[in-house]
């Protein structure tokens, strides 16, 4: 008992320092434009400013941000579910020409620093004439070799003898992935769409080279604008800061063993 | 026999198609593309073809050192602080004590969190006037600091009580820069927490029985079994966090002005500096240049790292 105090003490003090940020956030956002410029600073709002949040979110057009953010969001999930799901179903289950090689090429892929692919990507969005669009945001990250490599591991983990019974049953190759295979797969999946959905919710850089117009802005790009445009009023930055993270927030809450499965499973076989 | 095979390898494309699509459109085939754009005077348009003098100007250009400096020390900063606090805080939480699963949401949250927004957060955290940090560390009598403004460097400024002034190759980053790293360990910690947690659980209990019965101390299992059989994870995450800080652009871009590289340049990474010649200045060619030689300075690295520590690591 007196040995678990000594690992207690320094995991509550490190957790302390970790959840104090989002504390300082939801305080600051909720004071007065007097009280969060206040030093020394209050600890807790004197008076709760619920007005922030409808003031940060209409200083900038948020509203159209979030649509944009969900949409692409949504679209790169459902492409990198597909498109990885019936790639690694390929590595791990059809015995094609040239299979080692194409896999050592994807693999290589994930060493490529996106730097590298910043003014190339570009030339080719903007002759495609895709610049400003939801296709130049949504396609270049349209799958995900972690993804294939995660699922890959999932089919080959399949035994054998499944795809002999659902043979003999009539099911062809299609039919497998898509009755047996996929619906098997299915916490794999979840893992690899949040990992996608987290990502493009996050990107900054992609979508500040890929679009220019703010129609087409996402929020994580309105919200670096916004800070720029909107000089010392912490208090309203840090409601919006608030915002664009709670749908996140709320989806960790809910799917947290994915998002930790997602993490733990990168480790393995690196 | 044959016409099988090759039915099944038109299967197998078939297949991959969506993916190789994507990958071969925007990733394979514009590493080639962004070579050949380097070696040319690219503006908003393709403009003469010039060698490699954009390589060449790169290497000269003290600008360039200076990110790659400035990377260096991010990477580094990142990747020690982040590994060892991931291994002090996985090994407690996979100790028999109550609330792991609590612990480890909360150290996880963070990693969830967008970067631009939480970075929003700290830079208010750190506000040289208003910041409540400066305000706390003032509790314990340590004088207010300018953090992301402060372009001196945090040897320099830990010496300078003592009266001492390191020479300038020694003052080591700037405080805007160890500002910025705090940042990423306090968002990447949950990362390395649970990949930890994930290697130590791989961990065989009978190795540390046998251990027991042979009258090892805690320190010695520590030292003779956790830390080498941990190590393929750690080396796993040494590599991975490495190629990571080399392309992170989020953070900086919001805790300290992207225009000027922060205070004094100090925080201008090398991928800020490249996204600046091509967002802000269109040398297009020159960017790719530049981009290429960090890719190699990130290859050679990955390839020390696996040469020079991974014979050191212990695979089951």
């Amino acid at each position: 008992m007196s040995g678990s105090w000594m690992l207690h003490v320094p995991l509550v003090i490190g957790a302390v320092i970790t959840l104090f940020p989002f504390y300082w956030m939801m305080t600051t956002a909720f004071k007065g434009i007097e009280e969060a410029s206040a030093f020394p600073p209050t600890f807790w709002p004197t008076q709760l400013v619920w007005d922030n949040f409808p003031r940060a979110w209409q200083a900038a057009p948020f509203g159209r941000y979030l649509v944009n953010t969900v949409f692409v969001a949504l679209g790169q999930t459902f492409c990198v579910v597909v498109s990885a799901c019936l790639a690694a179903y390929a590595f791990a289950r059809v015995p094609f020409r040239g299979k080692n090689i194409v896999f050592m090429c994807f693999l290589a892929t994930m060493m490529i620093p996106i730097e590298v692919l910043l003014v190339p990507d570009f030339i080719i969005l903007k002759t495609l004439g895709w610049y400003d669009t939801y296709l130049a945001l949504i396609v270049p990250w349209a799958t995900s070799v972690f993804a294939i490599f995660l699922l890959r591991q999932f089919f080959l983990s399949l035994p054998n003898e499944l795809w002999d019974a659902a043979q003999i049953d009539g099911c062809g190759r299609f039919g497998f992935l898509w009755r047996i295979a996929a619906p098997m797969a299915k916490p794999a999946l979840v893992t690899v769409g949040l990992l996608s959905f987290h990502g493009a919710w996050n990107a900054l850089l992609w979508p500040l080279i890929a679009t220019g117009s703010s129609e087409m802005r996402l929020l994580q790009v309105g919200l670096a604008a916004f800070q720029s445009d909107a000089r010392v009023q912490y208090h309203l930055w840090m409601a919006a800061a608030a915002l664009t993270m709670a749908p996140m927030l709320v989806i960790f809450f809910f799917a947290q063993r994915y998002f930790i499965e997602g993490a733990s499973r990168s480790g393995i076989k690196g | 026999m044959e016409s099988v095979r090759w039915r099944d390898s038109i299967a197998g494309y078939l297949y991959l198609l969506p993916a190789l699509f994507v990958l071969m459109a925007f990733h394979f085939i514009p590493i080639f593309y962004a070579l050949y754009i380097s070696m040319f005077n690219w503006r908003i348009l393709q403009g003469p073809f010039v060698g490699i003098a954009n390589y060449t100007a790169a290497l000269t250009n003290p600008d360039f050192w200076d990110s790659l400096k400035v990377t260096v020390y991010y990477a580094g900063g990142v990747v020690i602080i982040s590994i060892v606090l991931s291994v002090l805080i996985g090994y407690a939480l996979t100790q028999r004590i109550r609330g792991r699963s609590i612990y480890r949401l909360v150290y996880f949250l963070p990693y969830i969190t967008p970067v631009v927004a939480a970075a929003l957060v700290f830079r208010w955290i750190f506000h040289a006037q208003y910041g409540i940090l400066n305000y706390v560390l003032g509790l314990v009598g340590i004088p207010a600091q300018q953090w992301l403004l402060e372009p001196r460097g945090i040897v320099e400024l830990m010496l300078l009580p003592i009266g001492i002034a390191p020479p300038g190759w020694a003052v080591g980053p700037s405080l805007a820069l160890v500002s910025i790293i705090i940042f990423t360990v306090w968002h990447s910690i949950g990362f390395g927490v649970v990949v930890v947690m994930a290697g130590l659980s791989n961990i065989p209990s009978e190795v540390y029985d046998a251990a027991r019965i042979d009258g090892a101390g805690p320190w010695q299992m520590m030292r003779r079994i956790t830390l080498p059989l941990l190590s393929p994870t750690l080396f796993f995450l040494m590599v991975v966090s490495t190629i990571g800080a080399f392309q992170s652009f989020s953070s900086v871009y919001i805790m300290t002005d992207p225009v000027h590289g922060g205070p004094l340049g100090t925080t201008r990474n090398a991928t800020m500096y490249i996204f600046q010649n091509f967002f802000e200045f269109t040398r297009l060619g020159y960017a790719s240049a530049v981009a290429f030689l960090l890719f190699f300075v990130v290859l050679g690295l990955t390839l020390l790292q696996v040469k020079v520590i991974g014979p050191r690591v212990h695979y089951q």
